[in-house]
């Protein structure tokens, strides 16, 4: 008897590295990979990087090459998306009508951009999530001289402000933190790189965004909330602009799993130490949920790293809870090869990098939700600093801006696992007072 | 196995150094990759294959 296939929802770094783990692992039966876009898996971090910029063209973003694909044996569904899932048979319906009875299935949907009321169909208004959205908004800037007015100045805000500057734009920065980046890595190392962003010329703005202003169906300005504009710019409260990305994060894309009472679907779907959601159904990278065995509590990461890892760990458990299940086991044996992995937690070190001009910052652990930061600035020019961040007594997260990379390393093994404070501060500065 | 690399791509993650670090080290300037040994010995083929499917910027890829 044939087995019923494996499905993959989701065809982006997650899903893909889930698919290829599949197969590493032994799964020799058939094998869907179902994706939206309409791209071969590509991948996400450059577009707001190289892409924007016009220094790499699509192709390079390709995630692995036709022959690469063709290796896996795939039931490649591009273009395709899944409109409902009944986790108790394990069945996906999709947008072309069809259902497809699975043997498991792994959730690699991610999250798509946020934006603002009013911003639908308006010329010159863009988010940045997709390659179609990258190239568009490239298209948009093209030439020098644009007036770009960024809302948002989280991780994307900032990257594609430096982006902008370097193509010779005009970039207004706005966030409703007075600090950018503050809510993921510290008003330290955020004040440094408001001190990097000014110094190449960007303007930045603390206010919330209220509305356009339009002209004929596209955007000419964008209006700030009056009264929460910090108070000595409340005089400026229009800014006058021809482009705007909407930089305001993101939402996980679950709207189209419903409301199956057997799956959780507040803020990502939420799953076990084992990426599980329900028997046979499993999640892996932005939308995914998990409790994290290490740090005792559910987190959720929109991480780059995290989106391989988690797919190979979904991967390995689904294929492992499906050996050890109850019923008809030749069809599982008939379509594996090999021994059945090991179902493992998963618990990895968080990792996640931002490249602004010419500072990379690096990360590792938990740094966003901290209840202290210590940072220390090496070099305030040189853009050379270390931060360490602690909850509860424990140092859960590092950062590191301009170090080699053997001292990066170093300071992830250090928080690898949660330290004592006092311990982890003396380590940091042995770490980095060396070399 | 043969190992190639795209290194203009590399985002000096360094995570192929922590799975298989007799395969591949970073440039101490700027972490970018450098690839010790392109023709690994056998007991080092499942480190690298776990490498290639890691590095969070599709650097690395492998020939059997
Ligand atoms: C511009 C940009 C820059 C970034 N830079 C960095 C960085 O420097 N460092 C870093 O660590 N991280 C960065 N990230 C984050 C990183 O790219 C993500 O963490 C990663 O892409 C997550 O992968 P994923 O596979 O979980 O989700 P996604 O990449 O979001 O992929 C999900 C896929 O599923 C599809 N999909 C959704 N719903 C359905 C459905 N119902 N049916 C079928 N398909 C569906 C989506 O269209 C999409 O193709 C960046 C992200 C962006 C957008
Ligand atoms: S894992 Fe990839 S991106 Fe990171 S250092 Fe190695 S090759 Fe470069």
């Amino acid at each position: 008897m044939t087995a019923r296939p494996l499905a993959v929802v989701g065809a982006s770094a997650a899903g893909l590295a889930a698919a290829e783990a599949l197969r590493r692992l032994g799964w020799r039966g058939p094998l869907t990979l179902i994706g939206d876009e309409p791209h071969l898996p590509y991948d996400r971090p450059p577009l707001s990087k190289q892409l924007l910029h016009g220094a790499w063209e699509p192709e390079r973003l390709l995630l692995r090459s036709k022959d690469q694909l063709a290796a896996l044996a795939l039931d490649l569904r591009l273009g395709t998306r899944a409109t409902g899932l009944d986790a108790a048979t394990r069945t996906l319906t999709l947008d072309n009508g069809e259902t497809l009875p699975c043997a498991g299935v792994i959730i690699a949907t991610g999250v798509a951009a946020r934006t603002l009321p009013g911003a639908e169909g308006l010329t010159g208004v863009h988010t940045l999530r997709t390659l179609d959205d990258a190239l568009a908004l490239r298209a948009r800037l093209t030439g020098t001289g644009h007036r770009l007015v960024i809302v948002g100045n989280g991780v994307l805000g900032c990257e594609a402000a430096a982006v902008a500057r370097e193509l010779g734009h005009d970039v207004t920065l706005v966030g409703v933190e007075p600090i950018p980046m503050a809510a993921a890595v510290g008003t330290e190392i955020g004040e440094l790189l408001a001190e990097e962003h000014r110094a190449h010329g960007v303007t930045l703005r603390t206010a919330a965004v209220a509305g356009f202003d339009t002209s004929g169906g596209a955007v000419t300005g964008v209006r700030l909330a009056e009264g929460e504009a910090d108070a000595r710019e409340r005089e400026g409260t229009r800014l006058p602009a021809d482009t705007v990305l909407l930089a305001i994060g993101s939402t996980p894309a679950v709207g189209w799993l419903g409301d199956d009472p057997a799956l959780d679907t507040t803020d990502g779907l939420r799953c076990d130490a084992y990426c599980a959601a329900a028997p046979g159904i499993y999640a892996a990278g932005d939308v995914a949920r998990w409790e994290h065995p290490v740090h005792g509590r559910p987190v959720r990461f929109e991480h780059r790293m995290n989106a391989s890892e988690q797919g190979m760990a979904a991967a390995r458990n689904l294929l492992a809870e499906l050996a050890a299940e109850e019923g008809d086991q030749s069809a599982f044996a008939d379509a594996f090869e090999g021994a059945p992995p090991e179902r493992r937690p998963f618990a990895p070190v968080p990792y996640f990098w931002s490249d602004q001009y010419a500072v990379k910052l690096q990360a590792y652990g938990l740094t966003a939700g901290a209840d202290r930061i210590e940072t220390t600035v090496l070099d305030r020019a040189g853009r050379r600093a270390v931060a360490l961040y602690g909850r509860d007594g424990h140092a859960v997260g590092v950062l590191a801006a301009g170090l080699p990379p053997r001292q990066v390393r170093g300071l992830r093994a250090l928080i690898a696992a949660p330290v004592p404070w006092e311990e982890a501060r003396e380590r940091v500065r042995a770490a980095t007072a060396t070399g | 196995m043969k190992i190639t690399l795209d290194a203009d791509k590399c985002c000096a993650a360094g995570q192929c150094v922590l799975v298989a670090p007799e395969v591949f080290d970073q440039r101490d300037e700027d972490g970018i990759v450098v690839l010790l040994d392109a023709e690994p010995p056998a007991g080092q083929h499942d480190a690298v294959r776990e490498a290639a499917a890691i590095c969070p910027a599709a650097v690395i890829e492998v020939h059997e």
